[in-house]
């Protein structure tokens, strides 16, 4: 069974017809080939499938793609505007805050939810802002220094 | 409501998806049909006052709940505890009403298809026995909520709605301690809000031990409230979670505490009474005689806390986003 799904993705009105089973990270990566949402555990535990909804963090592992009917989902790709990196791009990529980079889309996202509701976040705010998101590689240290060095240029 | 009567056992209800998502995917849940609630509006929103008591709709999020101004003022036990609850990301989808309804949880159980096959099925889904407690006529998987302990000692009530109409019960009412059958309503009742009483006084606080400071199920919850005329206490609750198969209060304890001033002794014999109804078994994370210990030196800090006490350093187990916040603020 496939449905008509409406979402709008990156300020774009999509429309697509898939699956009925199908989660929202399936969906963003599979029928619309935005492979920038990554797959880790599935089961909402790592956090790396991080979307914005409504620009809200969520997990698209655990989210079916009906109960987001006309809402507006923000993926890592539409993080840059007009070629140019986000603050947060510019910043995980001059600190080396990502090695793999399994993690970073979803961290980028997260960051860019805390930064919106507080501009000049504490480290502690920080990390429990990325409480969810799991990184195999980096120790998160230079994660915390790149929100904190995104968010201080931001506010000049 | 028609939905679920027509496909009886085969038909669940899904709120934010958080538990039943995960669930179904290791094939613990294998429901046919799926009812989402997220389009009913009815039961959405928080309303009401400290004055006058509050209304929680089953759908309202858990960030909804842990920064709602006028819980966090005046509940602030829910806030922290929903505050507590899994990540930022889980809270945004995760609902109340999901939250009270979480399936109960156990190391042998919470494991996928592939997993529980090879060690052998137990009798929580396609098995016969029990691999905690072998002799055990019954599932002990564990109540993992962690604001139903706070909602109980809060003395909060649930309205239920079902095809036959509807009916309201204190939230104790809800559960059983069973790992199978945890829940007291029928299958096609759904949880529509959750009232807490007006203040009045009574002033409560929650405390969780868990692994990781980021996120974790609680593995002990401790939730006490207490309403005090000057120094002595005219009321008290202390309701255990992660400790049996549903929350878990601890009726001796109180009564030492009715009509006595809150001493750190008496703070002391109340902590070990109260943790003699914990009996945690080997069937969750950390060592279970641990956790009993545990259960002394939690109570014995919630207490503390509420009587103005030192209560040493705060656990990093602890770190919620409210309380983030409030070191910000200092
Ligand atoms: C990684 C991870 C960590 C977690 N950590 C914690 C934690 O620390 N503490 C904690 O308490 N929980 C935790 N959870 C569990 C879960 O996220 C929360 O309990 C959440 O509040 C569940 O709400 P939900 O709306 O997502 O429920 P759902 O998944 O939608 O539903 C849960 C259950 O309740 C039933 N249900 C839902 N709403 C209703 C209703 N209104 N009426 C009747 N039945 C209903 C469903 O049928 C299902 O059986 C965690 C989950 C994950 C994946
Ligand atoms: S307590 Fe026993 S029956 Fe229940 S889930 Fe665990 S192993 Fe299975
Ligand atoms: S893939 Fe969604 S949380 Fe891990
Ligand atoms: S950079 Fe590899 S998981 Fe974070």
């Amino acid at each position: 069974m496939r449905e008509l799904l409406t979402p709008r993705v990156n300020g774009d009105d999509v429309q697509v017809l898939a699956p009925v089973h199908k989660t929202l990270l399936e969906v963003l990566r599979e029928e619309l080939g935005l492979t920038g949402t990554k797959h880790g555990c599935e089961l909402g535990e790592c956090g790396t499938c991080t979307v914005l909804l409504d620009g809200e963090p969520v997990l698209s592992c655990l989210l079916l793609p009906v109960e987001c009917q006309g809402r507006e989902i923000l993926t890592v790709e539409g993080m840059a505007q007009a070629g140019r990196l986000h603050p947060l791009q510019q910043s995980f990529a001059e600190l080396g805050a990502a090695q793999c980079g399994y993690c970073t889309p979803g961290i980028l996202l997260a960051a860019k939810a805390l930064l919106e509701h507080n501009p000049r976040p504490s480290r502690e705010a920080i990390r429990v802002a990325l409480a969810g998101n799991l990184c195999r590689c980096t120790g998160y240290t230079k994660i915390l220094d790149a929100v904190e060095l995104a968010a201080a240029r931001q506010g000049r | 409501m028609s939905l679920l009567q027509e496909h009886g056992p085969d038909a669940m209800v899904v709120a934010g998806g958080t538990d039943l998502f995960p669930n179904m995917k290791r094939r613990q849940f294998e429901p046919r049909v799926l009812v989402g609630l997220r389009g009913v509006r009815e039961l959405g929103g928080i309303r009401g006052s400290a004055r006058e008591g509050m209304t929680l709709g089953a759908l309202a999020t858990l960030t909804q709940v842990s920064l709602h101004p006028e819980i966090l003022t005046h509940y602030p036990a829910l806030a922290r505890a929903a505050d507590l609850v899994s990540t930022p990301q889980l809270r945004n989808m995760g609902t109340i009403g999901g939250n009270v309804c979480l399936d109960t949880r156990c190391n042998y159980y919470n494991q996928s298809y592939a997993w529980r096959k090879a060690i052998g099925f137990c009798m929580k889904k396609d098995g016969d026995i029990c691999l905690v407690a072998p002799g055990s006529p019954r599932c002990v998987a564990v109540s993992s909520s962690d604001t139903a302990p706070v909602l109980w000692s809060l003395g909060a009530r649930v309205r239920l709605v079902g095809p036959d109409g509807e009916r309201v019960i204190p939230l104790p009412a809800l559960y059983r301690d069973d790992g199978i059958q945890y829940l007291a309503k029928a299958p096609e009742e759904i949880v529509a809000e959750i009232a807490l009483p007006p203040v009045d006084g009574l002033r409560a606080t929650y405390w969780k031990l868990r692994r990781r400071g980021s996120f974790d199920f609680p593995v002990l919850g401790v939730a006490v409230a207490l309403r005090r005329e000057g120094e002595v206490c005219r009321e008290a609750r202390i309701v255990l979670g992660a400790v049996a198969s549903q929350p878990r209060e601890a009726v001796e304890a109180e009564r030492l505490l009715a009509g006595e001033r809150l001493t750190p002794e008496l703070i002391d014999r109340v902590a070990e009474v109260a943790a003699r109804p914990s009996k945690p078994l080997d069937n969750t994370d950390l060592v279970y005689y641990y956790r009993k210990r545990m259960t002394r030196v939690y109570v014995a800090r919630a207490l503390r806390e509420l009587a103005g006490l030192p209560v040493g350093d705060w656990p990093t187990a602890m770190a919620g986003r409210n309380h983030a916040n409030d070191e910000e603020a200092r």
